[in-house]
């Protein structure tokens, strides 16, 4: 039992990511591209790791004990820097301007109080409960989304694959076959040095045949001039990882579903409010969320961007204003395909008794109904195949109806 | 013959960082004893120790670190008096930083080790020198002309040269593997800021390496209470809601390091403890601290138990109530804690996890498992244990090595002792372990899967390219093909070195070989 605990824990938090995020991609063309109606609908799935404050991200300043929990550290809808109002109830973060102008154009939207199956507070296991889709921790291998990718009509495969990410997240790893990129400046082994190794490794060592293939074909494609990364800081490449994504996916023949992840949302100690370190941090996700319209062009249209993390924070600030692990977030919806300009809740309340274990916002809304109601609305997968294979035992999770245009 | 070279492969590879080039013989000598081989170094327990001339203590390097913020705040403040000041905003442009980098951007924190980022370090993480709060947004400042390293990040260089000489040095690597492991499964990570950055070698030479060969208790000790630790996962600014200090400045509790002491240090997911648990954990280690540049507690930057922050009156911690003893409420949970069950378990399902296999043979996880109960966690009994057991010999070489064991196994076949730590340190983050900075307090991963991926065997074949590119014109890959793995060698292996269109290319196969990548 502890055995398994903790080798998940290891597998599935893949340390370092170059870039600050990686990315992964299907290889193939979905069947229904380019089908009657013209949609070529594209989804990406960004996992924030370490735990979002969603009562600080998108505040329910209307709620009259929001203020007296997050304390020093609470957004308002005035002074210096004032929280953007969403509706009389929900104020955004100041840092998230673009995603703001999404909302009003009616392509963004929120979901509050939300959570997924998981109810401790260990970062490894909720991120796997996260990514996996399962309604439990346990040793697994594979994502939701990849499932999700197995449940589609494979087309021909993508003839420009994708360069590589030197880890891919969870949510994405499985059977069906992914590509990976990562932002990265070396100098090449050449080819014949390379198949001479792929030769060796086929007779003596198939499963670094197979790894290195697939970095070889994959370091082909992406070696676009702008792709490497010029330094900087974390917030410029958080955009920068983006600006990446969104090209490979630009392309016709381009990957139609990615995943990447960025860290460091465990805002312990010194969280700080409308500006601070969280607030540097929802400025690169807001910046990667302007990157991906940006870059996708006249794909951005058919596109949803789900942003998603693994658990929320205590709603009451901690004695170093900060938040501790906590379970009811957000989730953020971006894209020309969602029907946005929402903010969609059944509010909890935060009165002491409406607070879940008396300490964290209480979910009222199942993540995985999101996810589904956003994979049926831009892929037509069934409800089965969501409450069976992409979200194990999950039927009493429906899909939430409406996300998608 | 090929029996006892493959025996000696264990040897050097499982349980150390692989043969050394030149006249080292290592291989003849595993092969003639594999066992005893391994097991040498641990007759050396002050062989774990490393004492380097011009490395420092805990407390001198804090003390270095206040003395360089203050230089930087006086250069900031002159300058600013010259120049009106500018507001930092959250939508700040791409130009200007964050204070805070931890988990979010290695990448960027890794090239500034390698010092390609010094002109731009200064204005990083220096606003938080006053109240050593790490998570403080700072003022941009304009982007001077690059520069020297400052002293921080010389001294980083400093200790990740002393390490990878002696990881490149030593005979078999037992030891230092040992301390790998230790220094991971208690991590810290020098992203967290310029303190965790200037401590995050101390931290290993003083908390880790002393312990390596002596009782868990007593690292996981020196771990909670080192200033690095206390640093790291926010302890030093945990105050008991009810403590003086508390009930003065309007703060309270913080419980990042109670949480990751239970869940990652000892007990495990699932070890049986409860959010009360982590809650009173956090309380029984309020004061827990370190010394400031005042050193109105103590030496600054030794570690100081602050009664004015520790929550006063007796604390319940999976059952059993702590009476208010100070200091001792914290040393006698810790050590009831290090003798847990569930502790013993977890530390040995992952001590074989990382020497044996990814799927640890469960029977030589339950054999270490009571080892350590018996023992009282004495680590060098586990670790003759290990070495003892069939298992470790039998189990096949399907472990993929670390990026670190990687460039470390690389520079001792081609028996280069590094002299400056740049290309080493480089190469760690482009492959994703970057020294001492792993993503999260859980580490880098330990698994074939996490090191086996696409990219990441892509980077390290251009990474090889360009070793046998470099130093491929000076050697002769079939004599280093001898002392990493004799006839221990795949005949695939030995053919396409044989085989390789120049020295440079068989050099870079040789590097890659399975008997180079698995251990």
């Amino acid at each position: 039992m502890l055995d398994c605990v903790e080798n998940r824990l290891l597998t599935s938090r893949r340390g370092l990511l170059l870039g600050g995020a990686s990315f992964a991609a299907w290889a193939y063309l979905p069947k229904f591209a380019g089908a009657a109606d013209g949609r070529d609908p594209r989804l990406i799935v960004v996992i924030l790791r370490g735990a979002l404050d969603g009562l600080a991200t998108v505040a329910p300043i209307g709620d009259p004990d929001y203020a007296g929990l997050h304390g020093s550290i609470a957004l308002a809808a005035s002074g210096a820097h004032p929280a953007i109002m969403l509706d009389p109830f929900f104020a955004l973060h100041p840092a998230m301007p673009e995603f703001a102008r999404m909302y009003r154009d009616m392509h963004a939207a929120v979901i509050h109080a939300v959570a997924t199956p998981y109810r401790d507070r260990s970062h490894f296991d909720g991120q796997d409960v996260l990514e996996s889709g399962y309604a439990g921790p346990g040793r697994v291998q594979s994502g939701w989304l990849n499932r999700a990718l197995e449940a589609l009509p494979r087309g021909e495969r993508v003839s420009s694959g994708l360069a590589v990410g030197p880890t891919t997240p969870l949510v994405l790893r499985g059977n069906a076959p992914t590509v990976g990129w990562a932002p990265v400046a070396l100098p090449q082994a050449d080819d014949d040095t390379a198949m001479r190794l792929v030769d060796l490794y086929r007779h003596r060592d198939p499963a670094l045949a197979s790894a290195l293939s697939q970095g070889l074909q994959l370091e082909k494609v992406a070696s676009g001039d702008d792709m490497k990364p010029k330094g900087g800081n974390a917030v410029a490449q958080m955009r920068q990882v983006a600006r990446g994504a969104a090209k490979l996916m630009a392309a016709d023949d381009g990957p139609r579903i990615a995943a990447l992840a960025f860290d460091g949302w465990d805002t312990h100690a010194n969280e700080g409010g409308p500006v601070g370190r969280l607030a540097f941090l929802l400025g690169g996700l807001d910046g990667a969320l302007a990157e991906f319209e940006s870059g996708l062009g006249g794909r951005w249209r058919d596109t949803v961007v789900v942003v998603a993390t693994e658990f929320g924070r205590t709603a009451r600030i901690n004695g170093t204003d900060g938040t501790d692990h906590g379970t009811g977030t957000i989730a953020l919806l971006a894209g020309g395909a969602v029907k946005g300009g929402r903010v969609i809740s059944d509010w909890p309340g935060l009165k002491l008794a409406n607070l879940y274990e008396a300490r964290d916002l209480k979910p009222t809304t199942d993540l995985r109904s999101v996810i589904k109601g956003v994979l049926q609305g831009q892929f037509g997968l069934s409800d089965r195949v969501l409450a069976e294979t992409v979200f194990p035992d999950s039927a009493a999770a429906r899909p939430m109806k409406g996300l998608v245009v | 013959m090929a029996r006892d070279s493959h025996a000696a492969l264990v040897a050097l590879n499982r349980f150390g960082f692989g043969a050394r080039g030149g006249a080292s013989g290592d291989l003849i000598n595993a092969a003639s004893d594999p066992r005893g081989f391994v097991k040498a170094e641990l007759s050396r327990p002050s062989g774990v120790l490393l004492e380097a001339p011009g490395l420092q203590s805990t407390p001198q390097l804090g003390q270095a670190v206040f003395a360089y913020q203050d230089q930087v705040k006086q250069a900031r403040e002159a300058a600013k008096a010259a120049a009106p000041a500018e507001t930092s905003l959250p939508q700040a442009p791409a130009d200007q930083k964050p204070a805070l980098r931890r988990n979010l951007s290695l990448n960027a924190v890794a090239t500034e080790i390698a010092g390609q980022m010094a002109e731009a370090k200064p204005a990083d993480n220096a606003a938080k020198s006053e109240t050593m709060q790490p998570n403080m947004a700072v003022p941009p400042a304009a982007k001077p002309a690059p520069q020297p390293l400052n002293v921080i990040q010389k001294t980083f260089r400093a200790e990740a040269l002393a390490r990878l000489q002696r990881a490149t040095l030593v005979e078999c690597g037992f030891t230092e593997r040992l301390v790998v492991f230790w220094s991971n499964h208690f991590c810290i990570s020098a992203a967290k800021g310029e303190l965790a950055r200037m401590w995050a070698g101390a931290f290993e030479r003083e908390a880790i390496r002393p312990h390596v060969l002596g009782r868990f208790a007593d690292m996981l000790r020196s771990v909670e209470q080192h200033p690095a630790m206390l640093f790291f996962l926010d302890n030093q600014q945990s105050l008991g809601p009810d403590s003086r200090a508390g009930q003065n400045r309007k703060r309270g509790l913080n419980e990042n390091l109670a949480r990751e002491i239970m869940e990652l240090h000892t007990l495990g997911v699932g070890g049986g403890y409860t959010q009360e648990d982590v809650t009173s954990l956090a309380r029984i280690i309020t004061g827990w601290t370190f010394a400031g540049r005042q050193g109105q507690l103590g030496t600054p930057g030794s570690f100081v138990f602050n009664t004015n922050a520790h929550q006063p009156g007796p604390q319940v911690l999976l059952g059993k109530t702590y009476e208010a003893t100070g200091l001792g409420q914290g040393e006698a949970a810790l050590a009831d804690i290090a003798r847990h069950p569930s502790t013993a378990t977890f530390i040995a399902t992952k001590f074989v996890r990382h020497f044996v296999a990814d799927d640890p043979p469960q029977a030589l996880v339950a054999r270490l498992r009571d080892v350590f109960v018996k023992t009282e966690g004495d680590l060098k009994a586990m670790a003759v244990a290990l070495v003892d057991s069939d298992e470790a010999w039998k189990a096949p070489l399907t472990k993929m090595r670390s990026p670190y064991d990687f460039v470390v196994a690389s520079g001792r076949l081609l028996a280069r002792v590094p002299e400056d730590p740049g290309a080493y340190l480089n190469n760690l983050n482009l492959l994703g372990q970057p020294l001492w900075s792993p993503a999260g307090p859980n580490g880098f991963p330990d698994t074939s899967a996490a090191w086996a991926a696409p990219e990441g065997i892509k980077l390290r074949l251009d990474i090889a390219a360009q070793m046998g590119a470099r130093l491929g014109n000076n050697i002769d890959p079939l004599d280093l093909l001898e002392f990493a793995a004799a006839d221990a060698a795949s005949v695939e292996t030995r053919r396409t070195i044989e085989r390789a269109e120049s020295r440079q290319q068989a050099l870079a196969l040789l590097l890659m070989s399975p008997e180079m990548q698995r251990r």
